[in-house]
């Protein structure tokens, strides 16, 4: 790239701050504007966005060092992140990696002499049903092969922009062809429950809501019993009230839409197909906590949904449902803001994300205080997902007895799971509460599932003997992904690459959660080249329990889950792998000293 | 109402102000728990987890918890003094630490807990990890291989001294102190009677020419272990 003239980037870097009101809070925006800009955020830029936001050079560089999309050093033009996740791996990964190698004339990390093309490797960026993924100029891919990569690519060198080739390669199912959004993207939405896909009157639990008193609002969302449906699963209603009652000058709704944990894209297909009732669901939580300000957490990797749902925003405007005197209701006024993240998982857990949002690195904070106390700037903040902001206004307009009828009594309603790996019909299902994984695998066409992720990489996998366990809060409780593992894999390489990703997003803060991941990581690696022994295997569930009970958050809490469930549920795979020594060099001594017994003429006694 | 709170650590009957942290109220009462990231007069961050106790059954950070009434503690046990021990051999595992030849030995508190701790070996594999080295500055270097990333340097420098000068950058494994300059330390304003310069806990941030003038066995832990002031009301 061109070295610019420093006078004149500088101007750009002042305009582009500019256009976030030199804001400190919204670091991350102009970085990333920057980056987009630029394809990166160099030494100077950094230099330069400090001053011009009146902040230490550190901070700035503390951020475009923290998240995944932002770099020092360039990428290309047209960026290819690949998606790494387990899922991919499973459908073709390593053919398609090579294809993006071979045709670009590249390896991944490395950008193309003309600065045209880059390859990286991503983490799941919410496409497991239609894996292998890539994010391309910022617009998925999916569903590639080696084929498609080498297209990809000779479409990009002979200059064609990436939406053509999108549109070349056809747009995908639903909303997803939308103007405003035209993707080849699939929502594979394959059973529309009540709660989630009912039919939806625009506005109608809003107007319903405003004639209530807030009080009574949050009366209905606790009479409905409905827990968080992110996976921690903490009392809803509860989470309103205590927002509401803490003292502060400003409250804030935030919809957490990050989305990151590998095999779950329940969110994406929400926003993409009901994005109405989401944003239904964030300004009664705005009328029920008294806040006129709502945020949607989106993450990068559905940035492309942004235009349509920004429209939507806009339509809401128009129709009272957004803006002042919101459905009719003199007083209280209600606005929405989109805000992207720039990559980073650890921005899902709600005091990282709200850290986010503050243009901070996205690391979470100690507890208490509880966001619902000290949130977004020091206020009380409620961080609800997607789909539990989206009940909620269904609750509000159906009646809380109503919502509880469709689950369980302890776990009321329905859960939106998001189904990949070796099934027939991967996809979105919209299920009641209680539902057997046996009959999910039934209905997803998985007779023969060796095993089941339940809840991403960081819940747990089982085995048959679990198949007859319930998804709901008394039994498996799950934020919504199930990956199904066939009879075919290598199970322990799904678990090698779950604990490659929590050492991928571990935000560093503490240390058994920064230190902790990496050992066990390299521990599995030992025990894969054929050095290990029942020693290593008891080290992996000693070290997983130190992790999970000394990490500062759920991270750390839940990352050793892959090893520790497999350990349980599956240990015949490692006793496969070991030696029954117990201790044994995790190196080949004679391989080691080969070459200095040739030059002595000596021979190695192992005796 | 009373602004004194009652609890117990260890079945020791202990009471404390109201608004300390566990860390805190415990050595109000004599009582030590071990710590690495939390220093007197920083804003508590718990980040290395060393001070983890059982507060009601529970793990949390002492340094960062507040003390509730009637809480009960669990500090010296058995298995909270090897979660400590796995999180300090983490960290000698995690970065190039040279106690016998490090101008701070005597005076770590990294090394004085694995002293304290009974630590003989990691029972992590070394991951020799290459680190930086910033010795730009005319009187301070900060040297990577000996960071435990604690922050205190950090916090010090924002809190005490009122400057923005040092801070983090990268995640992950890959975490690492820096200075807010392109030029390293020598960009930055800072001197060596700085806090952020005392308050860095092991041998990273080294004040040059100063290396042994209190000779070793003359040093902080040399005769007593880390605590012991905290444990004789000294503290």
């Amino acid at each position: 790239m061109q070295d610019l003239d420093p006078k004149v980037l500088a101007g750009e870097i002042k305009a582009i701050a500019e256009t976030e009101d030199n804001k400190r809070t919204r670091l991350i925006n102009v970085v990333r504007k920057v980056q987009s800009a630029y394809g990166r955020v160099s030494e100077q830029m950094i230099d330069m966005i400090a001053q011009t936001l009146e902040i230490s050079r550190i901070e700035v560089e503390g951020v475009v060092s923290f998240y995944h999309f932002l770099s020092e050093k360039s990428t290309g033009r047209v960026p290819i992140y690949l998606n790494n996740s387990a899922v991919s791996e499973m459908m073709g990964f390593e053919e398609v990696k090579k294809a993006f190698e071979e045709s670009a004339g590249i390896a991944f990390g490395q950008v193309t002499a003309d600065g045209l093309i880059s390859l990286s490797e991503t983490s799941c960026i919410g496409m497991s049903d239609q894996e292998p993924a890539a994010l391309i100029a910022g617009k998925p891919f999916v569903n590639l092969n080696a084929a498609k990569a080498r297209k990809i690519v000779a479409g990009i060198k002979a200059g064609k922009s990436v939406q053509a080739l999108v549109d070349e390669m056809g747009l995908g199912d639903g909303n997803n062809a939308h103007p405003l959004i035209r993707s080849m993207v699939n929502n594979n939405l394959r059973k529309k429950g009540p709660v989630l896909f009912g039919a939806m009157a625009k506005g109608a639990a809003l107007r319903k809501a405003v004639a209530m008193t807030p009080q009574e609002v949050i009366e209905q969302v606790k009479a409905a019993k409905l827990r968080g449906r992110g996976g921690a699963g903490f009392p809803t209603g509860m989470k309103w009230e205590f927002c509401s009652r803490s003292k502060g000058s400003r409250r804030y709704v935030f919809c957490n839409a990050d989305e990151g944990e590998p095999g779950t894209f329940t969110d994406r297909v929400l926003l993409t197909e009901n994005p109405d009732l989401v944003f239904e669901g964030m300004t009664l939580a705005g009328y029920a906590i008294g806040s006129p300000k709502g945020i949607l957490y989106l993450r990068q990797e559905y940035q492309y949904l942004q235009p349509f749902l920004e429209d939507v925003l806009a339509q809401r405007r128009k129709e009272g449902l957004l803006g002042k005197d919101v459905a009719g209701k003199a007083g209280f006024d209600f606005e929405i803001r989109i805000q992207i993240g720039a990559g980073a998982y650890i921005c899902g857990e709600e005091s990282a994300l709200i850290n986010s949002t503050e243009g901070k690195r996205g690391e979470p904070r100690d507890r208490p205080p509880f966001p619902v106390q000290e949130g977004y700037k020091g206020q009380p903040t409620l961080v609800n997902n997607v789909e539990t902001l989206a009940a909620c206004a269904r609750i509000v307009e159906m009646g809380p007895q109503w919502f509880i009828d469709q689950g369980t009594n302890v776990s009321s309603g329905t859960k939106l799971l998001s189904i990949s790996g070796d099934c027939k019909r991967p996809g979105v299902y919209e299920l009641p509460m209680g539902i057997t994984i046996r009959m999910i695998l039934s209905i997803v066409g998985a007779d023969d599932a060796l095993a089941v992720q339940v809840g991403g990489p960081s819940g747990s996998c089982i085995g048959d003997k679990d198949f007859d366990r319930k998804i709901c809060f008394d039994d498996m409780p799950t934020g919504g992904a199930l990956m199904i593992i066939g009879p075919q894999r290598d199970l322990l390489k799904v678990v090698h690459n779950f604990m490659r990703f929590f050492v991928e997003e571990s935000c560093g803060w503490c240390v058994p959660c920064r230190v902790g991941n990496q050992m066990l990581e390299s521990k599995l690696r030992k025990i894969f080249e054929g050095h290990g022994t029942r020693k290593d295997l008891d080290d992996l569930a000693d070290w997983g329990r130190i992790i999970k009970s000394a990490s500062r958050c759920g991270l750390g809490q839940t990352s050793p889950n892959p090893i520790l469930t497999t350990l349980t549920n599956f240990r015949s795979r490692y006793e496969e792998l070991i030696k029954e020594d117990e201790y044994l060099t995790g190196f080949d001594l004679e391989a080691a000293v080969a070459d200095a017994c040739d030059a002595t003429g000596r021979t190695l006694n192992l005796a | 109402m009373s602004d004194k709170l009652g609890f117990t650590i260890d079945g020791k009957e202990c009471e404390a102000d109201k608004g300390r942290s566990i860390l805190e109220a415990a050595a109000d009462n004599g009582v030590y728990i071990p710590h690495l990231c939390f220093m007197k007069k920083l804003r508590p961050v718990g980040s290395c987890r060393v001070c983890t106790i059982k507060a009601n059954g529970r793990n949390a950070a002492a340094c960062t918890t507040p003390l509730a009434d009637g809480m009960v503690i669990e500090n010296n046990t058995d298995e909270l003094n090897d979660l400590r021990r796995a999180i300090i051999e983490m960290l000698f595992a995690e970065g190039n630490h040279f106690c016998p030849s490090c101008e701070r030995s005597g005076s770590c508190e990294l090394q004085a807990l694995a002293y304290r701790l009974n630590i003989m070996a990691p029972r992590f594999p070394y991951m020799f990890p290459l680190r930086k080295l910033d010795a730009t500055h005319k009187s301070i270097f900060i040297d990577g291989n000996r960071c435990i990333q604690c922050g205190r340097c950090v916090r010090a420098a924002s809190e005490l001294d009122g400057k923005e000068i040092l801070g983090f950058i990268g995640r992950g494994g890959k975490v690492r102190v820096k200075a807010s300059s392109t030029r390293g330390l020598a960009g930055v304003d800072i001197s060596p009677n700085d806090e952020c310069v005392k308050a860095c806990p092991v041998g990273s941030i080294i004040v040059k020419e100063t290396a042994y003038r209190v000779p070793i066995g003359q040093r902080q832990y040399d005769a007593t272990p880390i605590g012991a002031d905290v444990e004789s009301g000294k503290a």
